[in-house]
Order: structure tokens, then sequence, then C-alpha cells
């Protein structure tokens, strides 16, 4: 029978950054998380140690969190110093704890990165990537007017690489992981998509300039292939995105 | 009082055409005089923001989240659907209206209905515009799948993604706009009262998430476009944050609220593992294309689905629907696997799944296949439940998804509160009892991109700009009503905890109000919800302050919302004595268990107005009239 029979409950020492404000000095605070299952989601398990917290009339753990299946991106934890906690192509939600032993410790700390100011706890300010995009992430197809979807054909293997760059969730665990806190695997991810379709030629050369601008008025570093942001990037973007975005600003540059 | 929708008349092909042309116009040069606020940034709403901002109005954007990218719409998976016929399978626009209608359960407007399918190909066009990478085939061309409720292939998908792909697309248009100063945009704001001066809506006051700070934004008009309120039954496919609050807010400001009882339970989520669980998570129906779905015929069923023979399985929709088989529309899909799990045939923990098996679909076309098209959720599977789809049946069951019911609207989009908008999930307009699968982002789109730039100019020319100022005696009540609010929120210090009472209601609504409803089960709700209702206000506990980030406080606001609303949502239930779409009434059925409609008393919207809480809502009704698709039994046998 595939069905679950009892599971063991685990219980686990969470070493959690907390910080009242931005500006404010923050500090790690010691937590028991009891009677958790293999099943517990790990945001689950820390809705478990909040609920014991607002009981006993402390403050419970901010974090960021909405749709809970990995896709909103809003999720942003560092678990045991990786960002989303290190199980492949995972964010923090769909991480489960079946993925830990009883009596671990776990330290969770927020996003850590100049870009990315700490509002509360574990919860940060990613407006900086919103700025990436509003600096020209789009194509400038107006509402209406637009020719039928099949009057230009677009081959299928770049269809593809389009969409594989498209899946960016903008979550930030490459800015959290990089040395450089580089957001150049968020960039390169939004410039490919566009630099692969022929809808995105036109105003190809002026969007990755703006974009890169965005990127360092905005206090993100660069790249210097430590290819950290793959391994932390819970969609598998490539880092041939980054090598894409290079070349698409050489090209804008004549 | 009978509500009229004000839909135009005449032969259904011309209807929004004549109508685009009767409506008044806001010449260019006085667009910037008019703000309008549009509160959500999904679909419909970063559509709307960005459509109005391009035309040139002063728009302002609100959203919860942190980032208008992260609205919920972005977890739609399987597709949008349109009337294009690339396929050639025989589908029109016609096809798309006549199914829609019919996929209603006859519960929608014909008017509403024929425009969405009539604007479905433009949302095509301007998504693939704006660099959304839909699936394509070998030679370039879009590609198309099939889904429930229909028999031809009119579904548009960008791999199991495309709720984030038409979002993004979205979002990207919104972004656009706020740089070039059109839109100027709020995140992580929430709208917690309407302010309606002399009748209409002129502005919101609305919570900092961050710094706790209430004020209030006006405008010459407002757009709701924030989603839907299944998060009533707790457990469900929504986003944590989605809430009822804007838009009960709304209703109890005057707005009237339409069918609040047309929920839909989507069949293919993942079951429950746990009481801790805090949402459900929904697998595209997509997976019905190339999984069967079945029960083992046994009664208690001990044996793993793999040792079960093929002829000691029943394959139960396949069965019962021959012609639509595992692509039932999801009101039926979900409805009998309630039967079957009733009836003790249920699979996996405490019995409440079925089987979604994908071995002869392997053995036909090849896992390399299959992985293909859906990679990701067999993935996201196994990420949930640690077992592998490829090689076990998957196991179903199905979770409360979708609202069709919403804020009341006439033609125009518009509540029966003039300036007062509602676009997407938020409003009850197209989709009547039951909505078939990729018309969701069908909606939204349509609402936001091509329906309200021009019906919303047709309220505005008709009034005059900045009517109302932020220091109008209406705003500062309104600011000092939140914060009193809020205070008295924080200040019961009790016992229990929000989430424990969010979820006594949610398990209470599940029971009594989910899937199959009897007139014993609504008045056993009713008469339990103000208990719920009274304990959270008198033993609830918030630790904290207002003036900060306050998770505890935002969700205390949406439950106390929730408590509310969940009364309305039965009283409307108990009223219509029909069973109809995602409303199932047990004791309307046919002897076969399929639904029983009530054309001749309860072909209407029911419209509720609020008259206080826990009082007796007023109904109006909005007479159905279907003049082009014959009112019929609903059969997909």
């Amino acid at each position: 029978m595939s069905g679950h029979s009892e599971h063991k409950t685990m219980t686990l020492k969470l070493i959690v950054w907390r910080q009242a404000a931005p500006g404010k000095p923050g500090r790690f605070e010691t937590y028991t998380a009891k009677n958790i299952t293999e099943h517990h989601s790990f945001l689950e398990m820390l809705d478990v140690v909040n609920e014991d917290l607002i009981k006993e009339g402390k403050p419970p753990i901010v974090f960021d969190h909405d749709c809970r299946e990995g896709i909103c991106g809003v999720c942003s934890q560092v678990i045991n110093g990786v960002p989303h906690g290190g199980q492949e192509r995972t964010t923090v939600c769909q991480l489960h704890m079946r993925k830990f032993k009883d009596g671990d410790t776990i330290y969770i700390e927020p996003w850590r990165a100049r870009a990315f100011p700490i509002l509360k706890d574990l919860m940060v300010d990613r407006g900086a990537l919103d700025k990436i995009i509003q600096a020209g992430g789009y194509i400038s197809a107006h509402t209406g007017g637009a020719p039928d979807a099949n009057a230009i054909p677009v081959p299928r293997p770049n269809a593809e690489y389009s969409m594989d760059a498209a899946e960016c969730i903008g979550c930030g665990a490459c800015v959290a992981g990089c040395p450089n806190g580089a957001a150049m695997l968020f960039t390169g991810a939004k410039v490919s998509q566009f630099a692969a379709l022929p809808q995105g030629q036109v105003e190809a050369a002026e969007r990755v300039a703006n974009m890169l601008q965005a990127m360092q008025d905005c206090g993100f570093g660069n790249c210097t292939n430590h290819y950290e942001c793959q391994a932390a990037c819970p969609k598998g973007i490539d880092v041939k995105f980054i090598a894409r975005l290079n070349r698409e600003y050489l090209k804008a540059l004549f | 009082m009978i509500l009229d929708g004000k839909c135009p008349t005449g032969p259904i092909e011309k209807t929004w055409d004549k109508h685009r042309f009767e409506m008044k116009l806001v010449n260019p040069a006085n667009k910037r005089k008019y703000k309008i606020l549009v509160v959500g940034t999904g679909l419909a709403g970063a559509s709307a923001a960005a459509s109005l901002g391009e035309l040139g109005y002063n728009v302002e954007a609100f959203c919860y989240q942190d980032s208008p990218r992260r609205a919920h719409s972005i977890a739609a998976q399987g597709g949008i659907n349109a009337g294009k016929n690339y396929p050639n399978d025989n589908d029109s626009i016609y096809r798309l209206f006549y199914d829609t209608i019919k996929g209603g359960d006859f519960r929608a407007r014909e008017a509403d209905v024929w425009r969405l399918a009539q604007v479905s190909n433009n949302i095509i066009d301007q998504c693939v515009a704006q660099g959304v990478p839909f699936a394509r085939d070998y030679a370039g061309y879009l590609d198309n799948r099939s889904f429930g409720g229909a028999q031809v292939s009119r579904t548009f998908y960008a791999r199991g993604q495309t709720g984030q792909q038409l979002l993004l697309g979205a979002y990207s248009a919104l972004s656009r706009q706020v740089k070039l100063g059109t839109v100027k945009m709020f995140p992580r704001t929430e709208m917690l009262d309407l302010v309606v001066v002399d009748g209409e809506a002129k502005g919101i006051t609305v919570r900092d998430l961050v710094t706790g700070e209430v004020r209030v934004h006006v405008g010459d008009a407002v757009c709701l476009c924030t989603g839907g309120y299944v998060n009533v039954f707790y457990l469900s496919t929504m986003a944590m944050g989605a809430s009822v609050t804007a838009i009960w807010k709304a209703h109890k400001k005057g707005a009237f609220f339409a069918n609040p009882c047309y929920t839909q339970i989507h069949p293919t989520c993942i079951p429950q593992s746990g009481d801790y669980q805090s949402k459900l998570t929904l697998m595209s129906e997509s997976l019905r294309n190339d999984g069967r779905i079945w029960v083992p015929k046994k009664q208690g069923e001990k044996r793993g689905p793999n040792e079960i023979p093929e002829e000691e399985r029943d394959y139960y929709l396949e069965r019962k629907y021959p012609s639509f088989g595992n692509l039932a529309p999801r009101d039926i899909a979900s409805r009998a696997a309630k039967e079957q799990c009733d009836d003790k045939r249920g699979v996996g923990p405490g019995g409440r799944g079925v089987y979604l098996d994908f071995a002869d679909s392997i053995k036909r076309l090849g896992e390399d296949t299959i992985r293909v098209r859906y990679g990701n959720l067999f993935e996201m599977y196994e990420r949930i439940t640690d077992e592998n789809g490829y090689k076990v049946p998957m196991r179903i069951y199905p979770a409360p998804h979708y609202s069709m019911g919403g804020l009341w609207v006439d033609y125009n989009a518009m509540s029966n509160l003039p300036g007062l908008f509602v676009l997407g999930e938020a409003n009850f307009s197209v989709h009547g009892a039951n909505r078939l699968g990729a018309s969701a982002l069908m909606q939204g789109l349509a609402d936001g991109y091509f329906v309200i730039p021009y019906t919303i100019a047709h309220y505005l020319a008709q009034t005059k700009p900045g009517k109302v100022k932020p220091d109008h005696a209406e705003c500062k009540k309104s600011i000092e009503d939140v914060k009193a609010y809020s205070k008295k929120l924080l200040s019961i210090n009790g016992k229990r905890t929000v989430t424990e009472l969010m979820r006594e209601l949610g398990t209470l609504m599940w029971n009594n109000v989910g899937m199959a409803r009897s007139k014993e089960s609504l008045s056993e709700a009713i008469a339990k919800i103000p208990g719920i209702r009274e304990e959270f206000w008198q033993n609830v506990k918030i630790t904290g302050n207002g003036a900060e980030v306050n998770q505890q406080l935002e969700n205390a606001g949406r439950t106390a919302d929730f408590l509310e609303f969940a009364e309305l949502l039965c009283r409307d239930a108990l009223h219509r004595n029909e069973s109809c779409g995602g409303h199932f009434r047990v004791e309307y059925q046919f002897e076969d268990g399929e639904a029983k409609r009530d054309d001749e008393n309860f072909c209407y919207s029911a419209a509720w107005e609020f008259k206080g809480i826990g009082k007796e809502p007023e109904l109006h009704k909005e007479p159905l009239k279907f003049e082009h698709v014959h009112l019929a039994v609903r059969s997909y046998k």
C-alpha cells in the first residue's frame, strides 16, 4: 500500500536570526521544534514553532511565505548556510522535514545582500529586483493591436530556451548565494528570455543597457564565476544566461 | 429588487461591438485628470493597471505581496483557452461561448460569456507580443492541448507554468508603466476599507504592512482585482494570504455579493497528510489527458495499486462518462471521487484519495514523452509525497480551488456602487456555477486588457475628476474605523491563535458546505458560525502591536472577515434549492447521482445586500435569459 503509516516524530534545535526592524541590531535565538513528522514542510515546521511562541506571548518568527507550492518566489531563508536549504531545485516551502534527522540543529537566516535590507527577522525587501525589471525587463507591446499570434513563427528550440530562462521566480536566492551579492543570474535570465524571441529584438540593446545600469544602481555586485547562483536556484536557471547577458551587453555597445 | 445587468440585446455576435460603440469616451487630454485605484495585481489587476496607465490615466496599484509578480495567478499551471481553431478541430468563438455557458451549468449571463470568448483570441496575440514563451511545435507555431469540459484542443500553455508566464507578461507590462510614471505601485499594502461618498466608490483605506501606517487613497474609480475566497475552507490550493477581505469590506459598504455558494473543488490535488497541514497543492488537470483515474473495486482494499489486477479496478469516470471519460468537468470529477471514497473505495491515508495512473500512457508513449509533458508535476508530487509517479500511481483528492461567486457586476464590470469595478475571480460574471479548466486565466486577462479599458471610460466620462479629497469626512472616518478595528483585535489577548480559529471555521465549512451540501448540514453551519465568531472576538491572541510588521494581525483581520462571510456563503447555499455546477445539494439529484437543476425556480443570479453582521441579508435577483444556448440538462455522458 502506498499509504503512509504512523510516523515517528522529530525534535529539532533551531537557531534563528531575529531582528526587530531595518537597521536594528539582530541576534540568533534558539528554539526547539517538537512533534515534527517527515511530512511537515519546512514552513509548516516553523508554523508549529510559531504557534507555541504566540501561546507563550512571545513574538513569532516573521518570514515571507504565500503560495507554499514553490512558484510565487516569496519564501527566502538561508538554511544551514544555503539559500532554500540545499535540496536541488526546491524552494523553502517545498523542502520537507524528511530531509532532516531527529536531533538536528538547524540555522535559519534571512537572505543577506546589500541590495536586500532586512525588514524583520527573516523578511527582506527585494524591491531592487522590481527596479531591474522596471528598467527594461519587458517587450514594449501596447495593449491591443497585436498581430495574430501565429504571424511570426518562433523556432521551437528558441521557444524552449526562452522558457528555460523565463522560469525564474524572482526569489533572489541567486543574490543570497553569491559572494558578491550579484543579480546577474536574475538579470541574465530576463534578458535571455527576450533575446531568444523575434518579438524582443527591436529594443534589445536598450533593454540590456538599462537593466544592467539599474542592477548597479541598486547595489548589486558583479559576477566572478562562482556559480553559487545556479546551485542555489530553485528553478535550475543555468549560468549560461549570464554569458548571454554579457554577450548581449557587448552587442549593445556597438 | 430585480437587478439589471444592462446587457446589450440583439444578435449575440454583435453585442460587444455594438456596446463598445455606444459607450462614452474620455478624450486623451482629459484622461490624466482621472485617478484610478487598482487593488490586487494578479492577471486581472496587473493587466488592468498596465492598460489603464498606458491609456493615460493616473493609476495607483496595490498588492499585499512584496511584489506584483507574486499574485496567486502565478500558480495556475495548465493553460489558457482561446477559440483560435489553430488545430483545425472545428473550434470557434461560438463553440467556446457554448462550452462555457454549458460548463457553467447555465448560471452565467450569455452576453458576458460571449464577450469573453470573443476577446480570448486577442489575449493570445497580446501575450505572444509580450514575449510569453508558449509551447510551440517544430514548425514554430503555437501548440494546443485539450482540457476538461471540451472536446477540442483550445488550450495554450507554457509547460506547467502558464499562469506564471502570463502573470510575468502582465507584470512586465505593469513594470513598464511604473517606469513611465503612469502607474504608482504600492506593494506590501493591504486594503482594509472602501470609501464611499454619496453612494459612489471614491477611495480605499489601506494598511502599510511594513510600517503599520493606516492611510487613505482617493480616486475617481476603484477596481477590485483581489481574487477568490476559497480560503474560507482553511485548506485550499490558494496562497496563504488570499482572503475575502477587500470584497467583503466593499460588500459591507453596499456592494452586492453574488452567488457566494458557487465554489469549485478541483479534482486533481495532492491528498492531505496531517493536521498540521497549511495548504493543499494542486496538480494541473492536464494530467487527466494521459492519466487514468481509478479505485479498487473491493471496499477497504489493502493491496498496493500495482498488485491489483486490471479486472479488479474501477475506472469510474470512463465507466460513467464514456464520451468525456477522464476529462469530465471538474465538479463532476470531484464529486465522483468523493462518492468512491464515501463508499470505502478510497486509497491512501484515511481512504481520502483515488489513483491517477500513468502506466498505460507510459506503455503507449514512453516515459520520456510523459516526462516532457508533465515532468515538473511529477517532481512536485515526489517532493511532497516522497513517491515516484512514474512507478506507482499518484494519489489525488479534490480540494477547494476557485470561487465562481463574487461581487455582483453589470455588463460593464461595475458593481451596484457606481465607480466600483470588480475584475477577475473577485467578480461573479462569467463562470456561472462551475468554471471550466483554463478559463480563469482567460477571464482575468480579458477583464484587464480588453474590458475595463473601455467600460471604465463610460463611467468616468460622466463624472467630474477629483471630486473627493483625502480630507473628506468619509475618508477620516474610514481611517478611524480601521485603526479602531486593529486596536480592538490587538486588545483581546485571549488564549487561542488565529490559525486555530481559522482551522475550526474551515473544518466546519469543508465538512458541511464542501462538495455536498444539505439543508441539515447548512443549517448546522449557520448555527455554529456565530459561536466561532464570538470565540474569536473573545479569545483570540495576537502578539505585538500595529505599528510594525505583524503577520498575526494581518491574519486576524482576514479571519475575522471569513467568519462573517462564511455565514453568507451558507445562506446562499441554503436558499438555492437545486444542484448546479459546484453547488451540490444532496436533496436535489437524479437517481444516478447527477445534479438536478431547477430552472423554473432558480434560473437567476442571487445578489445579496449586507444588512449587518449575523443579520439576514436581503436577496436581489437577476433573472438569467438563455436566447442562444438552449437550456438543457448538462450531460457529459
